[in-house]
Parts: structure tokens; sequence; C-alpha cells
């Protein structure tokens, strides 16, 4: 255990490692960073005294050194929009993502999962059919359209519910269907096909002969163990979410890291654009390594192997 | 011996078909196609959008890109105020937007495809050689995949829109990164099974090079599985390109895209809301026949690929 531990954590690391050094060539890749990063109307005195200031009249190595020494010590560089420094900006926004994504997650996991399950016992007729056409929908519409529909519907023909900002458990309720809308169909396609194949095993079979209700059965011996596919994908919900969350936030003006990418980039901030990558990086990889190792607590089966 | 009450007096192909899984899965594949019939709703909507792209200039009523600003904001047809002049009405700055739309339909397929063909190639190439070759690099080329798989795509295409500069062919790279992956690691599989096959071993024994195996053998035999994974990704490569036009990191402006409309639109959703909602109706539809239809051809197709 101690060292699928050590073995997962050294990958997430090499891993950290490759998304900085693409991140760092990326940004000298049109030439001087120093010019994605100073604002429009800078004079060249501006820039060379940033040049000097950032270590960029060295050698390209000497500079990657500077870059990795920098990020260590938890400086990403200075917003240029923001004048403040991009890690701090990050932080300041996280709390207002990390306030939906559970919401959400839960919409997703309450709708997704009974769906998916239904779907599978009504393998090939209506029902079945019906639950494969709400997630095929799902699926094929942009979130960020379904989102903007959503508020021309509730907030601009009814007037129900307010259509962005952050604000009371009202101004929730639109950005979190929306941000769930995206992980329902994916849940529901991934249930029901791990569903029917654990329907198919020796257990089940076992189950039933032993004269178990078709409700145990099915929701407890066959979902619990048609659940730990999902477990795996979670490193794709994860990424799923942070992506779910760049387009919903922009949508509902939400004030989380999400609207702050989204900032980044169309105010061409670079360095708060790397920041936000690499934080966001590592915010996934950290989450990824978690679930690794609970999911190893649990099925013995991955630590071993 | 007399033969037990309970043994049915079914022929044998009968009672052994359910326990043979080969044959399970053909039946349950014969009445999967059976009951899908060609989709023919699906294959009008991409015809209609494919015609839309080619024949832009002849089809759009109006230049997509020409501002008439006295006639800002006009409704669809449908709606009170709207005339027949401008069918989808027109956007903030009097351009209307049926033919927008029509010429938007241009950028979404054409970056679907040049995506598709860079990104599926690349997929294509590494799911042979780390399927074909094995070992180290299989081990290296798979760890990179999973690489991938952890860290979203569009991440890094926001980042090299800002390095790069915004264009068609930054977002094709960008988009090309969501994709290959996802293409190596099946095909890799397939490769896997392909290798223990006979043909491959008798081509080894008559000397072929790995290259020669590869290219003659191994490529032909994972064709179908790449046109299946081709039309499946159409339509998350469409959703990228309008999620990535509609951040700002697309194909930059006057340049008519979906996405980019769709943002133009949210503002005014109170006013107008057909500059924002129609383009999405356009996309949903499109990919929601790439999509039908791609179910469909991996039915016929290849029916292994069910979990995709």
């Amino acid at each position: 255990m101690k060292r699928y531990i050590v073995y997962r954590m050294l990958q997430g690391v090499v891993l950290l490692c490759m998304v900085a050094t693409i991140v760092f060539f990326l940004g000298r890749l049109t030439g001087n960073p120093v010019d994605l990063m100073l604002p429009e109307d800078a004079t060249a005195e501006d820039r060379v005294s940033m040049i000097k200031a950032l270590g960029l009249d060295g050698p390209l190595h000497e500079q990657f050194l500077i870059f990795v020494n920098n990020a260590l010590h938890g400086d990403l560089g200075t917003s240029i929009r923001m004048r403040q420094p991009a890690v701090e900006a990050f932080f300041d926004r996280l709390p207002n993502t990390l306030a939906i994504i559970p919401w959400a997650l839960l919409m997703a996991m309450v709708i997704g999962i009974p769906l998916g399950v239904i779907a599978a016992l009504n393998r090939g007729n209506m029902i079945d059919r019906a639950a494969g056409s709400v997630a095929v929908l799902g699926i094929a519409m942009p979130s960020f359209w379904l989102g903007i529909l959503l508020i021309y519907v509730f907030s601009v023909e009814l007037g129900w519910l307010p259509s962005g900002r952050m604000g009371g458990p009202a101004h929730y309720v639109l950005p979190v269907i929306t941000l769930g809308a995206f992980l329902v169909a994916g849940f529901m396609r991934l249930i029901r096909s791990s569903m029917l194949e654990v329907m198919e095993s020796e257990f089940v079979k076992l189950a039933r002969i032993k004269g178990m209700s078709e409700a145990v059965v099915v929701w407890k011996h066959c979902l619990r163990n048609a659940l730990i596919p999902v477990l795996t994908l979670w490193g794709v919900f994860v990424g799923n979410l942070i992506t779910g969350a760049i387009v919903t936030e922009t949508v509902f003006a939400w004030p989380g890291v999400g609207r702050l990418t989204y900032e980044a980039v169309i105010f061409r901030d670079f360095p708060l654009l790397q920041a936000v990558i690499i934080l966001k990086a590592v915010l996934i990889l950290s989450i990824n390594l978690f679930v690794d190792i609970l999911y190893a607590y649990v099925d013995p089966r991955i630590r071993l192997a | 011996m007399s033969i037990p009450a309970s043994v049915s007096p079914k022929p044998v192909s009968e009672t052994l078909r359910p326990l043979i899984p080969a044959f399970a899965g053909l039946s349950r594949f014969r009445r999967a196609s059976r009951r899908r019939g060609v989709p023919w709703i699906p294959i009008f909507i991409i015809t209609v959008m494919v015609s839309m792209a080619l024949f832009a200039p002849l089809l759009a009523p109006y230049s997509p890109i020409d501002q008439t600003l006295r006639d800002k904001l006009i409704p669809p047809f449908w709606v009170e105020g709207g005339s027949m002049q401008y069918l989808l009405g027109t956007d903030a700055f009097g351009r209307d937007i049926l033919s927008r739309l029509i010429y938007g339909a241009r950028v979404s397929l054409l970056v679907a495809l040049l995506a598709l063909i860079a990104g599926g190639g690349v997929g294509l190439l590494v799911g042979i050689v780390a399927g074909y070759v094995g070992g180290a690099v299989d081990h290296v080329l798979m760890r990179l995949v999973d690489a991938a798989f952890t860290f979203p795509a569009i991440l890094f295409a926001l980042l090299l829109s800002v390095t790069m500069g915004q264009g068609l062919g930054t977002l094709v790279l960008a988009i090309s990164l969501l994709l290959w992956a996802s293409f190596a690691r099946v095909l890799r599989g397939e490769v896997l099974a392909l290798k223990q096959r006979d043909f491959v071993a008798l081509a080894k024994v008559r000397g072929c090079s790995s290259a020669r195996i590869m290219l003659t053998h191994i490529l032909p035999n994972v064709l179908n599985t790449f046109m299946v994974l081709v039309t499946l990704n159409i339509g998350a490569v469409i959703i990228a390109e309008a999620s990535l036009s509609f951040l700002g990191a697309g194909i930059p402006p006057p340049t008519p895209t979906w996405g980019g409309m769709i943002s133009d639109g949210r503002g005014r959703i109170a006013e107008a809301w057909w500059v924002a909602l129609i383009p999405g109706i356009a996309i949903t539809l499109l990919v929601l026949s790439v999509n039908v239809f791609g179910d469909w051809l991996r039915d016929r197709l290849d029916p292994r690929l069910r979990q995709l």
C-alpha cells in the first residue's frame, strides 16, 4: 500500500513537471514572454526593466531554473490586469467555485445514477430509449448555450430566478443546473453500461437463486459493484468539472476560478493564465491522487496489481 | 438410463446458444441492427449543414460581415416586428443571422475536419506503434495518454490561443490535443488483438519488417475502427470549437462562428433572444445528428465498440 501511494505521488509530480515545462516553453514560443506580460501601453524602459527583474536576459536553461524556483516558492507571476499576485487571485476566487461544484455533483448523481439503473433494467424498451435520448440530447447541447437558454426562460421570461452573479440561494439554482447537466448524461451512460455488465455476473445470479428480492439485488448487489468503474473515471469527471466551470461561470458572471480563467484569456493576461493552469493542474492531480488512494483502500485488487 | 425430465426437447443449438458468448453477442447485435433503421433524418440534417458550408457564398442572402446599422436587432420573421427580408433576424450590428449561420457552418466543419485528420492521425500512429512494438515504447506512450486524459485539453487550448494568437492553426492544434489520446487508447487495444493473428505471424515468417507489417497488415485492419472513432468524435469536436469561440479563443471576429455568435448575443438576451439562441439550435441539431449517425455506423461496422 505504501509503495503504491509513493508510486502514484511520483507519477503526479512527473505530470506536474510536464505541465509546468509546457507552460514555460509555450510562453517563450512567440519570442520574449515580456511582450505577453506587459500591458499594451508599456514603454521601452518598462520592457527592459521587466526583463531584468524576471531574469529574462539570461540563457534559456537559467530562465527555466528561475521559473521553477519562483514556482516552488509560490510565486507564479503577477496578473497584469489586477496588479495582484496571480496565486493570490486564484485562491481568492477558489471558494466561490467550490461553492457550486458539490451541488452540481450531487445533482448529477441524484439524477444520473437512478436514470442509468432504470435504463439498464429496461434495456431495449421504450424507457431505456427515452433515457438514452435524454443523454444524447444532453451531450449534444453545448453547456454554455444551455445556460443562456435557462437564463432566457427562467430569468427573462418567467422572472423567477436571478440571471447571474453571486447572492442568496436563488442565485445558485441556474449555475448548478448548467454545470450538473454537463455531467448527468455521462453519469447515466456509464452507470447503464456498467450495470448491464454486473447484472450478467455470477454473484448476481446467486443472489437471485438465494431468493433475494429484486430490489435488494438491483440496488444493493448490482449498483454497489457498478459504481466501481465510476470511481475509476473520477479523474475524467474532475477534468470535466473544471472545463464545465469555465463556461458556466462565464455565462452566469460567477466570480470563481472558471471565470478568472476566461478573464485571463480575453484580457490576454498571460501571467494569470499561466498561474491558473498550473494551479488547476495541482488541484486535479491532488484530487486524483486522493481518490486513487481511497480506491486502492476500498478495492484490494488495485493495490496488488 | 432414462433422459431426465427437466431436459427440454429443444434442439441442442437452441439450448447452447445463450451459453456461448459469441452466439449471444451475435444475436444481440442482429436484433439491434434490425431495430435501428438507416437514420434518414440525421443524414438529411448533416447533408444540409455540409451543403451550407460548401456553398455558403451562393446560399447566403447577405454578406455575413457587412453591417447595416439601421436594421439592427430585427427579430425573426415569425415574431412580431420581424420581416421576410431577414428570415432569422439580425444582430446588434444589423448583420443577417441566417447568412452568419450559413458561413458559421464553414468554420465548424472545417475545424472539425482538420482537427480529426491531425488529432486522429496522431492517435492512429501512436496506437499502432504502441500496440505493435510494445515494451518500453508502449509503456511510455500509454503514460502520455494517461496524462492527456487527466489534464483537460481545453486549458492548453486557451493557453495556446493567448501565446500563439488566435486563428485556424491554433484552434486545430488545440482541438487535436483533445482527440489523439482517446484514438490511441482504443486503437492500441485493437492492434494488441490483431498482433496475435496468424497473418501477422505469417508476414513475420516471410521476413517482413515491423514497419511494413504495421503499414500493410495492421493499418488496413484498424481503419474500420478508425472511421467509427472519427464519426463518434465529430460532435465533441464541434462542441469544443464552439466553446473555444465562445470563450474568445477561437477564430477572431468578424469571421462568423456559431460559438462567437452565441457570445455576441449573450448580453442582449432580454431584448433579442434570437441572436444567442438560434446558433445554439444549429449546434445542437448538427451534433445530435452526427452522434446518432455515428452510433448507427458503429453498430453496423464494429459492434465491439459498444462501450464507447
